[in-house]
């Protein structure tokens, strides 16, 4: 298929700005049985993610005795694309959980829990790009509701070049004809970012550009941070009327 | 009303007052997990609303056995880490020459004291105290260990309105959960009223609601009680 033209008047395919996010919905605490949860939609991409724990490790031989060891499972529904993706795990979604569960470890306070596991479990209904960042957030607030002791909140956001202009959370079409993308998760702590959890890069973009774009990532995250906050609190001012 | 905060939330600049669910960086304190926050002058610490029971000395607990050994019993008391009760903590003269199995098997619940965690985190239980018995009978239910506090009250005065109103056993466990002993019907009423305690935990002026609550029940059992007798 022939590449469509992405921009058009200065705007994008789905009439936002070059530094707009897609609308946002996280709802908290919609699993009973978790001791977290959250369910988080981005734009077109839906997201469930759970968090139990801190619990006892099986198998035994996991188990870590200076500290709790942390377990993250992305995996895509089968009907979650277009064409139907085969179920379980594969070379894509082992590789996301690992870069996802390493963006979570130095959040988690992982020493006050010797021998325990923390297991968070992400699941992708529907994708529409930048699947792995929704995810990331989405599993943050479920952290953030099962009370695990964290030092602060990861929040992600992906950045793309598309044709030749750089932009805030690429949607599908954006993310498969575009030039560049680079999802960025950060560490914020009391309003302010500390530090890159994640950073991973599918294209080309020069140093430049990447600079801006964490720039512009920076500024999504924020925003992000801001609504992830809003749920959680929302669940609990809900209670107290 | 006390102020939410999330993990990573800066909640006073001098290390010296940093409480419970706190940690210093930098000198600052900051918040460790969602919870409320309760600040004075000289101290400061998130009242957690969430989260899972850590064992801690001197607790009492409930627990399920979930295997016999020769020299004591594995001891779930959900939490992360599974505790153990030697032999040689139960009271000698409660042991009369049994097995260990016939004293307590495998799904049998105590009430135990936490008597010792070492730095693995290997808990070990002890049931020589007064509390500490084997629950033969009565109900045990569990709830969120967070709200622990809330249903035992200031001084107790939670845990003493549900007795005297009730006329029954309570033993709460800090790991959330309780063992309720007495009269069946009361018994459903005491359940409920946790219940809503739990619930409601972060609000205000709960105790005089329970009281109500109590008393509303008690006036339906009546009424029923009269009505199946005419």
């Amino acid at each position: 298929m022939e590449k469509p033209k992405l921009i058009v008047d200065g705007k994008r395919l789905d009439g936002r700005g070059f530094e707009e996010l897609r609308p946002i919905k996280i709802e908290v605490g919609v699993l009973k049985r978790a001791d977290g949860s959250c369910y988080l939609e981005m734009g077109k991409n839906k997201i469930i993610a759970a968090v139990y724990g801190p619990r006892e490790v099986h198998p035994r031989h996991l188990q870590d005795p200076s500290k709790a060891v942390i377990r993250y499972r992305y995996n895509m529904a089968p009907f979650s694309v277009e064409e139907r993706k085969k179920p379980g795990p594969d070379r894509r979604s082992v590789e996301i959980s690992k870069v996802s569960r390493e963006a979570l470890e130095p959040v988690i306070m992982k020493e006050l829990f010797p021998r325990s596991g923390i297991d968070v479990f992400v699941e992708v209904l529907q994708a529409d790009a930048g699947t792995r960042t929704a995810c990331l957030n989405a599993a943050s607030v479920a952290l953030i509701d099962a009370g695990v002791m964290m030092k602060g909140i990861v929040t992600a956001v992906a950045v793309a070049k598309v044709d030749g202009q750089i932009v805030l959370d690429p949607m599908k079409e954006e993310d498969f004809y575009g030039e560049a993308d680079m999802p960025v998760a950060f560490l914020i702590r009391n309003d302010q970012i500390e530090s890159i959890a994640l950073l991973q890069m599918d294209g080309r973009m020069t140093v430049e550009e990447v600079k801006k774009g964490i720039e512009l990532a920076k500024k999504g995250a924020m925003e992000i941070y801001r609504m992830q906050r809003e749920a959680v609190m929302k669940k609990y001012v809900k209670e107290e009327e | 009303m006390r102020k939410i905060v999330m993990p990573g939330d800066l909640i006073a600049k001098n290390p010296k007052v940093a409480g419970h669910g706190t940690y210093v960086e930098g000198g600052k304190v900051y918040a460790k997990y969602l919870g409320l926050l309760d600040k004075t002058d000289t101290s400061v610490r998130v009242i957690p609303l969430k989260g899972r029971y850590i064992p801690f000395p001197g607790d009492v607990v409930i627990g399920i056995v979930r295997e016999v050994t020769a020299n004591g019993w594995v001891v779930d008391i959900y939490s992360p880490y599974r505790a153990f009760l030697p032999i040689s903590e139960y009271p000698e003269n409660a042991i009369k020459n049994r097995k260990v199995n016939e004293i307590l098997d495998i799904g049998d619940a105590i009430i135990a004291k936490v008597l010792n965690i070492d730095p693995k985190m290997k808990v070990t239980l002890t049931m020589k105290d007064r509390v500490c018995k084997p629950v033969r009978v009565g109900r045990v239910i569990a709830i969120n260990p967070a709200r622990v506090p809330r249903v035992i009250g200031k001084k107790g005065s939670m845990i003493k309105l549900l007795k005297s109103e009730l006329g029954i056993q309570i033993v709460v466990g800090q790991n959330g959960l309780i063992w309720i002993n007495g009269d069946r019907k009361k018994v459903s009423i005491a359940e409920e009223a946790i219940y809503i305690i739990e619930e409601e935990a972060h609000t205000e002026g709960l105790t005089d609601r329970i009281t109500e609550f109590i008393k509303n029940k008690k006036g339906e059992d009546k009424n029923g009680e009269a009505k199946a007798d005419s």
